[in-house]
């Protein structure tokens, strides 16, 4: 038995202790927003944090966590900068088959809280460990200066309408 | 596979209809008629066919069902059923730009569908079978949803105005609603469902006028965006079922081998593990979740038969295609003009492209619930209607009977056009009394993929006295993926159009040009499959790598040289030109700096990228920067061109610099995103985008950046180091200075 603390809530899981958080998120408590790639730490769309911290799921033995609060995809819009990161994110376009962007953002969301005005170099660092194969980095590094300067990052084909806009 | 489409093939391909297929004549579109002639000649249609009443009961019953692709509900629900499956390339926004542009609603106002499987109500108008690929989706459907919003716009519109007892000419639809533009009076779409589904449906309708476009050519946001940043799209890995488990395979690593024995006696008795599963094959590992089923996999003892592919390497496949470049009967693509000159300088190039797997974010993986008397299937797939017959022939249940749920697509590249992995889980569900949901690791992904085949290219060119092509002959080897996947597209000669595909046109004046395949296919059990670029990826980086080496032999620039050899194109000169403008080409650059062009007409859209990358003392590459230009005639949402030139472009400069699939003892060496790198964010450039819409069609977007960038790079590091890298990945130890 584990007891994990996952988005504000205890949930107990009758599993190995060496199972990875992935699988309990996934395939035990239902949350699927927390994506497997690679199952060896090197594609990142597992992110989740751990107090704050991007760790890769995949990898992390759910017996290791103990107490520290977990939070995923699911529950990062409700903290302030999770917020403003999905809300970058929905501004600039990134997504296109979407399924690294829960790490992505995750990732991301963690950069910014430890790093309100990253560099380039910094969003180099923290973003190198999540893959993405459609190629959207060039909107995601637009959306993260987006989320923490809150300018506008036109892209060049940025559509101007604001998000909720009615269509003619 | 998508050269039926391309203006420079010459046939009209772009509006596939029926009745262009009818009066399509010789070359290419032979191919097509003959599918098209054949019992199971699918195709959609903007208006009602035989089976569109059982789709929309299947669908809720609406109110109004006009055809295929639009549902109204009483309530004024608007629903849109996607043809052509989302895997991020955008088309459910595009498509329903398409659909809405006509009917006349906001983007805001409908809710799309995933189709259900059915060639026969979802046929891909270039393919004839229902199928999300080579870059077909806008460009085949352009003409058939503007239609089909037409027909149920005017139903309405009709039905209005017989309420009113007005014309219906002076009715108007927009926002959902016609409104009678001089009382003012207006009706909700909902309102008038019921009545538009008793009327007639019209013969002919208008459609509008490009001038009168309110969404098409306009940025638009994507419409499945929100649940992407809060992780609650399903994507088909994310399947859950009540009373599902979750089971994990591996097949033989060495294609074409099979399960001699396995030892279960450790993995039945671990926690969570329910059923070890034999296939002819592979083994699975059922367990509660799938970390239960991956212990129990590890836990196996398996004995394969390895086969006849036992000493397979990629080595010995090189050689074998180098041999049958030499020796094997060529077949003639195409011939223009007269054969070699005696005099001229001869210029003559080997190019070699690896095979390749796809690698996309979401691994492999199908839900499958079998039943006495049914199938259900959750996946995500490119090919709905091929993964419902592949689940009746393995079940033995009716086709009918046989459902798929399609689901978003967490990255395709033509992987999902296979139904491989979709015919295990049904065989595996077979045996099984619950559903189960089959996921693939990423190392069985990558093992077990359909790989892009490799080429051996020979290509060779005799320049006249000003340094241009008098005489030019690409004689191309590799396996066949038609041969397989679409018989009826071979040519009658044998010819595979998509091993020539922007071989046998190039854009330049070419008076002589000769353009021949050699086939050579790969020993049993190792398939071939699409790759995101297909033919054009690989005939691009040859065509235009070779371009470059003329140029350099004709001691012109490489931009000046093109630049004459496409005098007679203004499209794709303009392009050239834009890309040249914008990069700024012609400045000094300092050292070890290098940028490379690349152009092609590929996907109907004329193309340039440009490359500016430095190469340090050791030979590493950085990315810089890449300007590209694309004219793809009509940009149906500009924001989705930009993205696909993006992440098309990192796509193809990450296999350039990273990927070559091997083989030692028939199994593949490369298992992860470790050993089969892709570019990551802090390697990639920055992308410029420019378009060009000089054309009344629109092009396909999805591959076209891909398709140039491995010769655009590979220029660029010619122009850097004055090396000239002919092989994929490309070697940097050899551009390492010496001593360094």
């Amino acid at each position: 038995m584990v007891t994990l603390q996952i988005n504000g809530k205890a949930h107990t899981a009758d599993v190995a202790p060496d199972m990875p958080l992935l699988w309990v998120l996934r395939d035990v408590i239902g949350l699927t927003g927390t994506k497997f790639g690679c199952g060896i730490a090197q594609c990142g769309a597992c992110t989740v944090h751990l107090d704050d911290q991007a760790v890769r799921s995949c990898v992390l033995p759910v017996g290791s966590i103990g107490s520290k609060a977990i939070t995923t995809i699911e529950a990062i819009g409700e903290t302030a900068v999770g917020k403003k990161v999905q809300q970058a994110w929905l501004e600039t376009e990134v997504v296109q088959c979407g399924y690294c962007q829960s790490g992505q953002i995750m990732a991301a969301t963690a950069l910014l809280t430890s790093t309100p005005e990253p560099s380039d170099a910094d969003i180099d660092a923290a973003m190198a460990g999540n893959i993405c194969r459609c190629g959207t980095y060039v909107r995601i590094r637009a959306a993260i200066k987006q989320a923490a300067t809150n300018k506008l990052q036109i892209m060049q084909t940025l559509p101007l309408a604001p998000r909720d806009a009615r269509h003619e | 596979m998508s050269e039926v489409a391309n203006p420079s093939s010459g046939d009209e391909g772009v509006d596939l209809t029926r009745r262009h297929v009818l009066k399509a004549g010789g070359g290419l579109s032979v191919a097509f008629f003959l599918i098209a002639a054949g019992p199971a000649r699918a195709i959609m249609n903007a208006r009602l066919q035989p089976g569109d009443a059982a789709a929309a009961a299947a669908d809720g019953s609406p109110a109004f069902a006009p055809n295929a692709f639009i549902r109204i509900d009483t309530d004024g629900t608007v629903r849109l059923v996607m043809a052509n499956v989302e895997m991020g390339q955008g088309i459910y926004t595009g498509a329903s730009m398409l659909l809405a542009e006509e009917l006349g609603v906001g983007l805001d106002q409908i809710k799309v569908e995933h189709a259900p499987a059915s060639d026969e109500l979802y046929g891909n108008p270039i393919f004839y079978i229902q199928a999300t690929g080579g870059s077909t989706s806008t460009r085949g459907t352009w003409k058939i949803l503007r239609e089909a919003g037409a027909v149920a716009r005017t139903m309405l519109v009709a039905a209005a105005a017989a309420h009113w007892k007005v014309d219906p000419s002076t009715c108007t639809a927009a926002r959902a609603r016609v409104t009678h533009s001089s009382s003012g009076r207006s009706l909700g779409f909902g309102e008038l469902a019921s009545a538009a589904a008793k009327l007639p449906q019209p013969r002919e309708v208008k459609l509008k006028d490009r001038k009168d476009f309110a969404l098409i050519g306009k940025p638009m946001r994507r419409i499945d965006t929100a649940g992407k940043v809060n992780g609650t799209t399903q994507f088909g890995l994310d399947v859950r079922l009540p009373g599902m488990k979750v089971g994990t395979v591996m097949a033989c690593p060495t294609f074409g081998g099979r399960l001699a024995s396995v030892d279960d006696r450790r993995a039945r008795v671990m926690p969570g593990v329910i059923d070890v599963i034999r296939l002819d094959n592979a083994v699975a590992v059922i367990g509660e979740h799938f970390w239960a089923a991956k212990k129990g996999l590890e836990a196996l003892r398996i004995e394969w038969d390895r086969g006849v592919n036992a000493h397979l390497t990629t080595d010995g496949l090189r050689n074998a295609l180098a041999k049958s470049s030499r020796e094997g009967t060529a077949i003639v693509g195409r011939q223009v003009g007269s054969s070699e000159p005696a005099t001229g300088k001869k210029v003559e190039s080997v190019y070699e492209l690896p095979l390749l797997a796809h690698a996309p974010m979401e691994p492999l993986n199908a839900t499958v619930s079998v039943t006495p008397d049914s199938c259900e299937i959750w996946v995500g797939t490119q090919v709905a209607a091929r993964a419902q017959a592949i689940a009746a022939k393995v079940t033995g249940l009716p086709l009918k009977t046989v459902k798929v749920h399609n689901q978003y697509i967490g990255g395709g590249f033509g992987r999902r056009l296979e139904v491989d992995s979709i015919e295990q889980a049904a065989t595996i569900a077979k045996h099984v009394s619950y559903p189960v949901k089959i996921v693939w690791t990423r190392e069985e992904d990558i093992r077990h993929d359909y790989v892009r085949p490799m080429y051996y290219d020979r290509i060779a060119a005799t320049l006249d006295v000003d340094g241009y092509p008098a005489f030019w002959l690409h004689r191309i080897t590799s396996a066949s993926i038609s041969a397989r996947w679409l018989p009826p597209y071979l040519r009658k000669n044998g010819l595979d159009p998509d091993t020539v595909e922007n071989a046998e046109k190039p854009p330049y004046a070419l008076p002589n040009l000769r353009v021949e395949w050699v086939r050579h296919d790969m020993p049993t059990g190792l398939e071939v499959g699409w790759w995101r670029g297909v033919g054009a990826t690989h005939n691009l980086f040859v065509v235009e790598s070779f371009m470059d080496e003329l140029a350099h032999a004709a001691v012109r620039s490489p931009l000046e040289y093109r630049r004459h050899l496409l005098r007679d194109n203004p499209r794709t000169l303009a392009v050239l030109n834009l890309a040249a403008e914008k990069i700024g080409m012609g400045q000094p650059l300092p050292a070890r700096r290098g940028r490379g062009i690349a152009v092609g007409e590929a996907f109907g859209c004329p193309v340039c990228v440009i490359v500016e990358i430095d190469v340090s003392a050791q030979g590493a590459i950085a990315l810089r920067r890449a300007v590209t230009a694309v004219d793809c005639g009509i940009a149906v949402n500009p924001n989705s061109v930009e993205a696909q030139m993006q992440g098309g472009l990192i796509f193809g400069l990450s296999a350039a610099l990273h990927n070559g699939i091997t083989l030692k003892d028939g199994a593949i060496e490369q298992s992860n995103f470790h050993d089969y790198r892709t570019l990551r964010l802090n390697e990639a450039p920055a992308i410029e985008v420019y378009i060009v819409e000089a054309a009344d069609t629109p092009g396909g977007l999805g591959e076209v950046g891909t398709a140039v960038a491995a010769p655009a790079l590979g220029n660029a590091i010619f122009a850097a180091t004055g090396i000239r890298v002919r092989n994929l990945p490309f070697d940097r130890t050899s551009l390492a200075l010496s001593g360094a």
